[in-house]
This record gives C-alpha cells, structure tokens and sequence, in this order.
C-alpha cells in the first residue's frame, strides 16, 4: 500500500470514528455506514413488517411452509348442485394437459372433482398429488373483523381504559416526579440524601417480584377492579425523578435566587420558572410513562377483575385460550396493539429522539 | 356523561387544579412551615408513593420470605423462620445444581449471572456502533434514528410473539433459509440457540433507547476536539479511545447501570419466547420468582419472596466484585 | 393498619372521578374462561334467568385463560373476583367456594354428578354441593387415517398398545415424509394417561403423591420416543417451566401422524380440516397396566364471598336444568358430563358425521378410566403435581437432570406445595 492510500484510510477510518463526513465525498466510510443501516433496517423493521403481512393471512395460509411472501387464499366457485362453494384445483391429467376443476370432497389419497363448466359430465377421481390449488393473493382482513366483533361495542370502553390510565398516570408521574427533583436538586437540606436513595433504590426492585404484596395493598385500598388501582402504584417512577434531577441540576441556581428576591412563592418558582424550563426532561418522562402504561399488562391483569375495567392489552389478551395459539387472531390483535403506537411514533418520532436526546443526560 | 367528556374534563381538571388551588395552598404551607421545610412538601406525594407502593411491598416481601403458607395477607400467615431459606440452600453439592432441591432458583441464579453480562455489553456495543453511525452526516438520519428507536415502543408481550412467530420451526427465518437451500434449524429448542436468541430479542428491544442517549452524548463533544488531535496527528483509533471514549464515560456509566437494571429485570419477553426453556436454559430470576409466587398452584409466597431477596444479595455482590475488579485495572 | 387503609381508600375513591360504575340493584359477575363459544352461550341462557328474578342483573364475562388460572386465586384469596366462574383446578380452589346445598335441587345434583362433585370438594370430608360440572373432557388421540393409507401400514385395533402405536405411526412418517410421527400437547395433564396406563398410581388415598416404577416407565418410555425422533422436541423440550403448550395445528396440516390432545378439539377439525384429510379419534392407546386416558373438565362454582349467595347458587341450578345443559352439551360440542345425559346421548344437529363418531370414541373411553385416574384428577395437589412433571420432564429432555433426579424432584415438588398450602392435603 502506498503512503498516499494509507494516510487516506486512515482519514476515512478517523472520519468514520470521530465525526462527520465533509461535504462532497463519497468514501467507503459512507458506504459501510449505509450498509450497516440498512442491515439495521431490515433487522429492526422487517420483524414487524413479516407479523403485519401475517396477519392478514387465512389460517391455512398461515400454516405453509416455507411460508408465502404475500397472503394468498383458494379460489372458489359455486357449482350448480353444491351449496358451498367449492376450491379450485388445477388437475394434471394422464395425458399432461391442464384442467382447472373443482373439489367436491378429498377422500384419502384420491378427490373427487367437477368441472364447473360442464357439471353435467359428472364426477371425476383424481390423485390429489396431481392437483394444486388456484389461488390469488387475498388479505384475510376477517382476523380483524371478528377480532372487533368478538369484542362488540365493548372495544370503545376498553380504549377508554386504556388512555385514561396512560394520561392520568402520566399526569400525576410528571408533577409528582418534577415535585420530588426540584425539592432534591434545588435545596440543601438533612435527609435530602436519604430521600433521593430510597427513590432510586426502588429503580432496583423488578415489579414481577412484589407483585404479590403492590396487590395487596392495592386490596386493602379498595381499588381492585379499580383504574386508581393500576394508576397509583406506577406513579413514583424512580427513572423519572433521576432524569428530571439530573437535568434540573444544570439550570442555574441562580434564576430561583432571583425569584426569591422578587418575593416568588417556592411553588411559583417550580411552576413558573423551574418546569418551563425542565420542558424537554419532562417530554422524555412523559414518553417513557406512556410507553409503560400503554403497554403494562401484569398488573392490571391482576387488579383489573371486571371486564368494564379491562385496558386493551388485557382485552386483547382474553382471545388467547387454554387450548391452543389462534396465531391469525393472535397475529391481528399483535397488530392492533402495536398499532397506535405506530401512528403516534410517525408523528411524534422527531420530538420523541431529539427530546431523549436533549435531557443532557450528562 | 359520555366517555369522551368525561376525558376531557378530567384532562382539564388536572391542568387547571394546580393554578387555582394548589398555589395559595402552597403558599400557606410555606408561610405555615417556613422556607426551610419546603423540600419535604415538595417530596411528600413522591415519597408517599414509594413508601406505599415500592418499599412496603419490599419489607411485606422480607416478611413472606420468614413466613409460610399460601396466604396473602401477612397476619394470616405463621412465622416459618429460615425454613424457606433452607429450602433453597437443600443442596448436596453446591458446585452441582441438580443435586439441589430447588436446582431451578440455582439455575435461574447462574443463567442471570451469564445472561446479564452478555447482554449489557453486546446492548452498549451494538448501541454505541450504532449512535456513531447515526452522528455521521448521512441522508435520511431521522429516518434511520426513527427505525432504531421503534422496537423501544413496543410492549414486551408483542416482541416476544413477533420474534416467536418468526424463529418458529415453520417461521420466516427458517423459509429464508430453506429457500437459500440450507437446512434449517429449530431456533428455541436447543439451549444455545435459544439463549443466543433471548439476548438477541431482548438487545433488539431496548438498544434503540441507549442509542438515542449515546448520540446525545456524542453530539455534545465539541468538533474542535477532534480537530485538534488530527494537529497531532493522533490515530482514529486513539482519537476514539482517548478523545470519544473519555468525553463519553458519564453518558455511558448511565446507560450502563440503566442498561444493567433493565437486564437483571428482563422477564416478559423470555416468558413469552421460550418460557424459560428449552429445559431451564434461559429461565432468569425474575421468572423463577414469578412461576413459585404467582403461576404455581398453590403459590408459595414465602419461598419466591426469599428467592427475591437472595437475588438482591447476589446483585450486591456482583457490583461489589465488578466495582473492585473496574478500580484494579485503573490502578494498572 | 386496616383501618388506615380502609380510610385512605375512601379518600382515594373520592377524589376518583371513576367511569367505573357500579351497578344498582343486584349483580351476579360470572366468568367464562376456557369454552369454545365462551360467554355467549352462558348469557344467552341467563336471559330466563333475569326475566324470573326482576331486579336481578347476570353479567357474564368472558377471560382470558391466564386469568383463571393466575389471577383469579391470587384475587379469591384477597376476597375480590367474580360472584360465579367456571373453573378447571376443581380440587386446588376448595376453601373459596360457596356451598350451594340449599340453593339448588341436591339430589337431582347428586344423581347427576356424584362423581365430579367429589372433585370439587379436594378431599374435605363434606357433603357440601360446591358447584355443578360443566363439560367432561377425555384425552385421546387423532389419527390421520390418510397417511396411514398412504403408507400401507394397518391402522393398529383397539387395545393397540402405546408402543405398537408409535411404532406404526413412526413407519408411516418415514413412508409418506410426514414432518413427525407423535406429538403429544405439553401439559402434565395429558402426560398423566400415559403415565397411569403405565401403572403410575401418582397420588395415593392420603393424598400424598406416589412416586413408583410405573410413573419410571412411563417417563423413560416418553424420553425414548424423544431421543429416537418419535417425537419432536418442539413442544416438550424447547419449552421451559409450566407453561401450557400445543401444537395442534400441526395435526390440522398433517405434519403429525398421531397427536394426543383432548376432546376439546373437535370443534376446530369440522371447520379447519374439513375434508382435506381423512382422520379419526382412536380408541386410547393401553399401557401396560390399563387402557386409561385422563377425565377433565370444567365445573361452574359460586364462591364464598359473594354478596347474594341465594341468587348466586339458583343461577347455578338454573344451568343445570336439564334443556340448559343440553344445548350448551350440544352447541359447545362437547362430552356431556351429567350421567343422565351420557344414558341418553345428546344430539349434535351441527357436527359432521365424523365428529359425531369421534364424539362416540371419546364417550367409549370413560367406563375404561383407571381408578387413579379419578382420584389424581379430584386431588387438590394435581396441578402441583402436573406443573412439576412439565418442568422435571423437560430438564430430562435437555439433559440437565437424569431420570432418577428427576423422580426425587417430582415428590419434593410436591411435598414443598404441600407444606406451602399448610400441610393439609
């Protein structure tokens, strides 16, 4: 390798390590780089991309393997005589020609079949490995449809739930929390160590594990089959408290000085001075606390008892039987789940990173 | 009162109730406590919370673990002492879990203490490789920053079922590789595999989260830094390890024990995936806490309760060696 | 503490503006968990019920299976959940249920279902009515008859062993390339007919689990079938725990020539097999010791907190009225549970020809049960029991403990679940 290549690589590999690309060139760096996203793409979306195409498959569909790209279904036609429609075969007969007939019944190795255009020539018995289905690409939005049904107008209630939780959990975790990071980060005073250790060390505790006694005591409050229920444990989020700590942290004292000279009330100077400026903590606490509550499902499957109170996760979850996966209702309601969250990620997803990416975690 | 009304005057009343009550109530308090107690009012719903809803579960959990039965409320329960403990140590050779009577809990204990750090460091690496690509000038960055970060937004309940539906005997990725003329292979029901599979998923998951903080921390170290190295002619790989990796050590210590937290608590999604098989080999703590103490029947409160807090004592000194052991190599 | 709790809850409700109403007047909550049409069928029938009790309010909700099974005794046992719920761990939840003796017609209970009711009771020594049998389920196996035709290999008659049928359904994979030869659902409960047709005794008269060479056999026998290909490693190996696991629609797609599930089953044959394979439910296949397979099933219990017992308990005695029962046996498909109706046969005006007969070979099973079976399906500490042989049997399978361990595992299992509920058993 000549000097003049290696000092090049070497550029590109500092350009690739430390900063950007300068305008106007196109190195390998960028190359790599771009490949390395798009393997990221393929790796991180096409997952969900394979359970949404899934989903609109006919459980016989579902069931091929190696499965198909697209969703396909059999093609039927009604034969005079039969009141089901009958499946579509194409039939290789002895002499190598194709005929397109329709399937009466299948009867081990061997089906009976009827041309639907001349019904009057009788039945015929064909080897079934001389047969393939005709099919056509057909996207079974059925899954969907007796999803809804199966859960009537009830579907609206259980959405209500679901955002009432979210919102008001999230409400109360963001003043709650920003409360509790403003009297740690903006005081010196005993036991302000203490009080900022308990809270994070509750970071530490997996709600799985104390589930059992947060029930209780949920039990003794009342508040089973409650939305309070599954609202009130959530709120104290240790995670929360630290961010909007950390961030409040970097603003100057300074600015609360000042208030107080102008004689600002202590709640005026969080209110008014303090939170506006925690704006961008306070989206993140907010996105994370939606994120959990949307999506929590342990304890409100264990507080929520009646069916008026259920969130849609555990509406969704009650298609799920002792006997067995239904994977195409299973596979629709996957979707929907994930649905409004996808929506608001299209819209939110500039705010959501760069405000992630704006809390100075520093 | 229809349900969207009652939403919003809900929504309202939470916007509208600090301005008009909450403020001279404040303000009394203050006048009433002096500047000086403040804080304590400031914390006071916070810490009413945690009290109530993670710390006395906490000491009900110690309780349990000394208590027997299958009874929920502690004063129903009779005080066993270290019975359940003695349970979980019943071993004839330590070094061999299947000679212990809950071999499980020691399983689930040594699966934690390979699964944790194997997948807190390929999350930081993979995230951190990540975070450097997403800093380039590339086109379409909120794009890509967006595909990273989404897997985040899902609940751990619809990543599992994804991932299992593909990783199935019949599932996409063995179509793939069928249809390349490979063999495939049945992901989740050998052990190796299927753990390989549960870091896999679960760095899938989470790493869009750390990559977004990664990147925050990489956007904030000055350029000038950088330009300054290429003076001196410094290596791109000593530019990374002197310059990026020192200005990033704060932003990577909180996706460290963030990301090691996170690890530890990892449940849904395994419970989902491979329920902990195939056999135990991916069964982790939490799971086994929660199959004793809620799945099984009747449900052993007080042993899961004990296992818990074992687990806690194990993290105590997982931290402790890897805080000596991090201290040793700066003293070299 | 209770008292401080019971006013900080008042407070908390106050402040609530709750969309969650509760209802006026009289409500009976009844959960339906694990049947195929689910709470329909049961609100349906509820409507005669309300019309001859003004004032009354049936609701019926529908849940998940997990819930049943988790969460329901977890709430029992803070005194929350539903008036009314049909359960399928009849013998575990005994304390929590009402005695409806004096609610419903007890001999016509008696008489119809003396049988399961013992179940109910999980070995109290009490007359008491704890609730009424919904369905019976019988476990069995579903052969695909096409692939054995295919294949040339004579389907095995009855009184087949478990052997001779693994054996022809293994040659009749190899002939036709079919995916597996035997599956068997991953659950302790189908695992347990395998196991008595082995002599296994599992439980014994005290209620104490028995750990013996038949239970040995019976595992050593499964392991086998694992080891030599019979059966895949998909649903016993590859998953961990207790968790409940099938592949059924490996059966539905012909990729298995012998899967041992249940009756429950058969609604989904006539509507996703229909006539693309020619199958049947066989006679169960005999072990060494007898030809048994397991009973199951669910049971509709009150239970002991419920503000209105009285009404609680005729709601029950209201679905057991003979018209009731019979469209829910027949709509649901299912093996009618009450003796009465095993006498008469029930029709099944919608079910195909071959469901009906299949419907016939699982009711022929029943007179074939082992004792054992009867008793290890009425004992409180079956799914103790049914949950450790998953785990135990699994960690086999994948080498972590051998066969012996395993069994010491099993009893101490037991044993600690035992001790955990306070010693009784």
């Amino acid at each position: 390798m000549t000097e003049a290549s290696m000092s090049k690589t070497d550029m590109s590999i500092s350009d690739f390590l430390t900063r950007r690309r300068r305008r106007g060139r196109f190195g390998w760096t960028d190359g790599l780089t771009y490949a390395y996203l798009l393997l990221g793409l393929v790796v991180m979306f096409a997952p969900v991309l394979w359970v949404v195409i899934s989903s609109l498959k006919t459980p016989a569909n579902l069931a091929e393997f190696p499965p198909t790209l697209l969703p396909y279904s059999s093609e039927t036609v009604v034969v005079e005589g039969f009141d089901q429609p009958l499946a579509l075969f194409d039939v290789v007969g002895e002499d190598g020609e194709t005929r397109r007939l329709a399937q009466i019944r299948r009867v081990g190795i061997q089906a009976q079949m009827i041309d639907p255009a001349d019904p009057e020539a009788g039945r015929v018995l064909v080897p079934v490995e001389t047969a393939t289905p005709v099919r056509r690409v057909y996207l079974a939005f059925e899954n969907y449809t007796n999803l809804l049904a199966s859960s009537g107008n009830d579907l609206w209630r259980y959405v209500f739930n679901s955002l009432f939780i979210t919102v008001v959990a999230t409400l109360i975790t963001l003043v709650m929390n920003s409360m509790a990071a403003f009297a740690l980060s903006k005081y010196r005073f005993r036991g302000s160590n203490v009080a900022l250790v308990s809270i994070l060390a509750t970071l530490m505790i997996p709600a799985t594990v104390v589930l059992v006694p947060t029930y209780m005591i949920v039990a003794q409050l009342g508040l089973v089959g409650n939305l309070w229920g599954v609202i009130l444990p959530t709120v104290a989020t240790p995670t929360g408290v630290f961010l909007l700590r950390q961030y409040m942290l970097t603003i100057p004292d300074e600015l609360v000085e000042a208030a107080r000279m102008d004689h600002a009330s202590e709640w005026r100077i969080f209110w008014k001075i303090i939170l506006p400026l925690s704006s961008p903590a306070l989206a993140v606490v907010a996105i994370f606390s939606i994120l959990s509550r949307w999506n929590d499902f342990l304890l409100p499957l264990v507080v929520l008892t009646r069916r008026e109170s259920y969130t849609l996760q555990l509406a969704l979850a009650s298609f799920q039987t002792e006997y067995g996966i239904r994977y195409e209702i299973l596979l629709a309601m996957t979707t929907l789940t994930a649905l409004p969250l996808a929506c608001a990620f299209i819209f939110l997803q500039r705010y959501i990173t760069t405000g992630i990416a704006s809390t100075g975690i520093k | 009162m229809s349900a969207g009304t009652q939403f919003a005057a809900a929504a309202g009343a939470a916007v509208a109730l600090p301005a008009r009550i909450v403020e001279p109530f404040m303000y009394g308090l203050q006048r009433l406590l002096g500047i000086k107690r403040m804080p304590w009012v400031f914390l006071v719903p916070n810490l009413t919370a945690v009290v109530l809803f993670a710390l006395l579960p906490v000491f009900i959990n110690i309780f349990y673990s000394v208590s027997g039965s299958d009874r929920l409320y502690p004063w129903d329960r009779p005080v066993v002492g270290g019975a359940n403990y003695a349970t979980l140590f019943d071993c004839d050779n330590f070094l061999d879990p299947s000679t212990c009577s809950r071999d499980l809990f020691w399983r689930a204990l040594g699966n934690t203490l390979v699964f944790v750090p194997v997948q807190v460091t390929a999350m930081i690496v993979i995230a951190l490789l990540t975070a450097i690509c997403l800093n380039r000038d590339i086109r379409g960055r909120g794009f890509f920053r967006g595909i990273f970060f989404f897997p985040v937004m899902l609940s751990p309940v619809v990543v599992a079922l994804t991932w299992q539906w593909i990783l199935q005997r019949n599932g996409a990725l063995n179509g793939l590789i069928s249809s390349a003329g490979l063999t495939p292979v049945n992901w989740l029901v050998f052990p190796n595999t299927a753990f390989f599979w549960s870091v896999f998923v679960t760095v899938w998951a989470h790493m869009g989260f750390y990559t977004i903080i990664l990147l925050a921390g990489l956007q904030s170290i000055p350029r000038d830094v950088y330009e300054a190295a290429k003076m001196d002619s410094a290596t791109p790989w000593r530019a990374f390890t002197r310059i990026t990796l020192p200005l990033l050590k704060p932003v990577l210590l909180v996706v460290f024990i963030l990301a090691v937290i996170r690890s530890v608590q990892t449940f849904d999604e395994l419970y989902v995936l491979t329920g902990g098989g195939p056999g135990s080999a991916t069964m982790l703590m939490v799971q086994y806490i929660y199959e004793v103490g809620f799945a099984a029947q009747p449900r052993n409160f007080g042993l899961a309760a004990a296992a818990s807090l074992l687990l806690g004592v194990a993290l105590l000194i997982f931290t402790a060696i890897q805080m000596r052991i991090s201290r040793g190599g700066k003293d070299d | 503490m209770r008292r401080i709790m019971k006013t900080t809850s008042a407070l908390a409700l106050m402040v609530a503006a709750l969309p969650v109403t509760t209802a006026l007047g009289q409500e009976i909550r009844v959960w339906a968990g694990d049947t195929g049409t689910g709470g329909v069928l049961f609100e349906e029938m509820a409507k005669s019920f309300e019309e001859a009790n003004p004032g009354v309010d049936v609701v019926v909700e529908e849940v998940s299976y997990q819930t049943i099974v988790e969460s329901l005794p977890v709430q029992l046992e803070a005194g929350e959940g539903p008036d009314i719920a049909i359960i399928t761990d009849l013998g575990g939840l005994s304390r929590f249920y009402l005695d409806i003796t004096e609610y419903v017609d007890a001999d016509y209970f008696e008489q119809e279902w003396g049988q399961t009711l013992q179940w109910l009771r999980g070995g109290q020594q009490t007359d008491a009515i704890f609730g009424m049998p919904t369905t019976l389920t019988v476990n069995g196996a579903y052969v695909n008859l096409t692939l054995f035709e295919q294949a040339g290999v004579p389907v095995p008659e009855e009184g087949a062993t478990w052997e001779e049928w693994a054996a022809a359904a293994k040659q009749v994979a190899e002939a036709t390339g079919t995916e597996f030869a035997m599956e068997m659902d991953r659950s302790g409960h189908r695992f347990a007919s395998l196991a008595i047709s082995y002599g296994a005794e599992m439980v014994d008269e005290e209620g104490r689990p028995v750990i013996d060479d038949g239970l040995r056999a019976a595992i050593e026998q499964f392991v086998a079938w694992h080891q030599d290909g019979t059966m895949p490693m998909d649903l016993w190996g590859a998953v961990g725990g207790a968790t409940h696991r099938e592949l059924f629609s490996d059966f539905l797609n012909a990729n298995v020539v012998f899967y041992f599930g249940g009756s429950w089953t058969l609604r989904q044959m006539d509507t996703e097999v229909g006539d693309l394979f020619d199958w049947a439910v066989v006679p169960t296949p005999c072990g060494p010791s007898s030809c048994t397979a397991m009973p199951g099933g669910g049971a509709m219990t009150a239970f002991a907190h419920t503000q209105h017992p009285e009404l609680a308990g005729a709601l029950i005695n209201h679905y057991a009225q003979p018209e009731n029962l019979d469209h829910y046996i027949s709509t649901e498909v299912e093996i009618p549970s009450a003796s009465s109706q095993i006498e008469n046969g029930v029709e099944y005006p919608e079910a195909s020809e071959r469901t009906r007969e299949a419907l016939a070979t699982f009711t022929a099973q029943i007179p074939k049960m082992a004792d054992a079976a009867y008793r290890f399906q009425g004992w409180r500490f079956q799914r103790a029991m049914m949950n450790s042989l998953t785990t135990r049997i699994s960690q086999v399978l994948n080498n972590e403990l051998d066969i012996d361990a395993a069994l010491t595992r099993i009893e101490e299992d037991v044993n600690l679940a035992i001790e955990a509920a306070g010693g009784q058993s």
